[in-house]
């Protein structure tokens, strides 16, 4: 009894990695490591030097250096804010993006409840709909679903794609949430239930404020799906002021053989600011998200 | 008369609890929205791209069943099959890519490292941002006489002129790849990542007190621990990949010589732009059966070993 305890092993954290000399980590982990961070990133460097940079100094290699730029320039940007569409490309995003969530987000909830927690008659097969619908992709669906849009009369709406977004959200966010509500306890639900509460209110007070996480996870990421969109809103969207960002920058900054770099990066990187900076202050419900479809 | 009056309350409140608490009932009433939206906006067009398959719709025309009439031209159509075999080269070899790549930069950002958190946000970036909009910046980067990486090859002294990036089959293909590896691999890595961490690192520690070596290590017992996972991240790399749109869209519309063109870019461009809707139908029926055996082959190929989950084998 009296013996003293063991050390408490504490170098898990480290792992084995006190085995490998510096020079030998420098050489097997940093140095690619560096390699893939620079790859995985230049693009993104490349898009915003392009996007301040004047015109003059472009394509002229010779006398500047591509890498850097000397009097930098939002000559561009304002051109891309103040001349054309773009701003109405950034809102109609941003409006589509959010409704498309919302619908999403509270569809999904209801279903991932009744399939996880209800297990009504034939939920398993529900479940496996589900995720099978998750696996149909927009490029088998878009011409059927552009004929429907037609037929209903949506056609070059903003609620065409309102509409037609949940199908690849709704299968994707219930997944995520039933596997959420799967890990909290089932006895927070039957002692709301001795207590007296409805379905509706456990489901409204106790599950899902202790949801949040999951509800924030399945959010940001169908959000960041909707704004990354473009086959559908390519082909049900004709007239400028109803297109997205993606289209928009492609079908109407591209014109003839001119391309104007400045202005279609700085397109590009605008467009790619708001789901950047959202990811940023969310990084571990969006990772979470991610790996949480993959993991079941 | 009291024994009534106190039962009548009791019965109802029953019948409309009974509703309201009913799971079976008010689990299908909870289903109706997302069964709704799902029916009639995907499993109802599905059906329908199968049918329109069948048929000669055009833009703006009734179209009439035509039986396999869609089929046959494209049996016949050497185009047809030239997009198959890129489609195929396409996914294979950016899939390939993308599993290697990834599986190193996951067992690289598992690894002890200082700002690993921060390491492991920046790796993601590429995968958030909209893939239209990088591949724009991608179609600058292959620009074919102000592309960076011909200047920094030829500063390099490794080339004389700059490369032909899109305008030739071969770069064509391997520039496109090239794109879609880029955007692939925060997916697979991050993912595998989320796999490598739940492996103990006493498992590595007791073989390494048995003598193995670091490849042994990876071969038996991360790469085993790991292959659930595995399965599932490529199954989806592998769909992802085979339905891709919209980087060929932006980067070369199929050009040059159609060497880039996939299922999913020459469907749209016979459906919509070419106004023949049934036939983009068709071809985008074509993909099911491949997209249904790389289901299977994930599925039945690589399915959870009894072991992996801790039961006896």
């Amino acid at each position: 009894m009296a013996q003293p305890q063991p050390v408490e092993m504490t170098d898990n954290s480290t792992g084995m990695s006190y085995l490998d000399s510096l020079p030998r980590r420098v050489v097997t982990v940093f140095l690619p490591l560096i390699v893939f961070v620079f790859v995985l990133l230049f693009p993104f460097y490349w898009m915003a030097i392009t996007a301040i940079k004047p015109n003059f100094q472009l394509t002229d290699y010779n006398n500047y250096s591509p890498l850097w730029v000397v009097e930098p320039t939002l000559e561009h940007i304002k051109y891309l804010l103040f001349e054309t569409s773009y701003p109405h490309w950034l809102w109609n995003t941003v409006y589509i993006s959010v409704a498309a969530t919302v619908i999403s987000l509270v569809t999904s909830v209801f279903a991932a409840y009744a399939i996880e927690r209800l297990r009504f008659n034939g939920s398993r097969w529900v479940g496996l709909g589900i995720f099978l619908a998750y696996l149909v992709p927009p490029s088998i669906l878009f011409i059927p679903l552009a004929i429907m849009v037609f037929g209903l009369g949506i056609y070059d709406t903003k609620l065409a794609l309102i509409l037609t977004y949940p199908t690849f959200l709704v299968p994707f966010s219930t997944w995520l949430l039933m596997g959420y509500f799967r890990s909290i306890p089932f006895e927070l639900e039957e002692c709301a239930l001795v207590d007296g509460a409805s379905r509706w209110q456990i489901l409204i007070k106790v599950l899902l404020p202790l949801s949040v996480p999951g509800l924030i996870s399945a959010g940001i990421f169908s959000f960041t799906l909707s704004w990354n969109e473009f086959i559908y809103a390519l082909t049900f969207i004709q007239s400028s002021e109803n297109k997205t960002v993606p289209v928009g920058v492609l079908t109407e900054l591209v014109r003839s053989d001119v391309y104007e770099w400045g202005s279609l990066m700085a397109g590009a990187l605008i467009g790619s600011l708001p789901v950047v900076i959202l990811y940023s202050f969310f990084v571990d419900y969006y990772v979470s998200s991610m790996t949480g479809a993959v993991k079941e | 008369m009291a024994n009534v009056a106190a039962a009548e309350p009791t019965h109802k409140r029953s019948f409309w609890a009974g509703i309201g608490q009913g799971r079976h009932v008010l689990g299908i009433a909870f289903m109706v929205p997302a069964a709704v939206f799902l029916l009639f906006f995907l499993t109802y067009p599905l059906g329908l791209g199968v049918w329109l398959g069948f048929t000669d719709t055009r833009i703006g025309r009734e179209g009439v069943f035509i039986g396999l009439e869609n089929y046959e031209s494209l049996w016949g159509d050497s185009l047809f099959w030239l997009v198959v075999f890129n489609t195929l080269l396409y996914t294979i070899a950016a899939s390939i890519l993308k599993f290697g790549l990834g599986l190193w930069l996951a067992l690289l950002l598992n690894e002890n490292l200082p700002f690993k958190a921060f390491f492991r946000a920046v790796v993601l970036l590429p995968w958030v941002v909209p893939t239209v909009l990088s591949a724009i910046a991608f179609w600058w980067i292959f620009d074919s006489q102000y592309s960076i990486i011909s200047w920094a090859l030829i500063k390099m002294g490794l080339i004389s002129a700059p490369i032909n990036f899109l305008g030739d089959v071969t770069n064509a293909r391997a520039s496109v790849i090239a794109a879609n590896v880029w955007r692939g691999i925060p997916f697979v890595a991050i993912s595998l990542l989320a796999g490598l961490q739940t492996i103990s690192p006493s498992l590595h520690e007791a073989a390494t007190l048995d003598g193995a070596t670091n490849w042994q290590r990876f071969r038996y017992i991360t790469l085993p621990m790991l292959s659930p996972i595995i399965a599932v991240v490529m199954t989806f790399s592998v769909l992802f990949t085979f339905t891709d749109f919209q980087l060929i869209y932006v980067l070369t519309r199929g050009g040059p010589l159609n060497s880039t063109h996939l299922m999913a870019t020459l469907s749209f461009q016979r459906a919509i732009p070419g106004g023949s809707l049934g036939e983009g139908a068709a071809i985008a029926v074509a993909m099911i059966p491949f997209l249904l055996a790389a289901i299977l082959f994930s599925y039945f190929g690589l399915q959870r070993r009894k072991w992996q989950q801790g039961g006896a084998d």
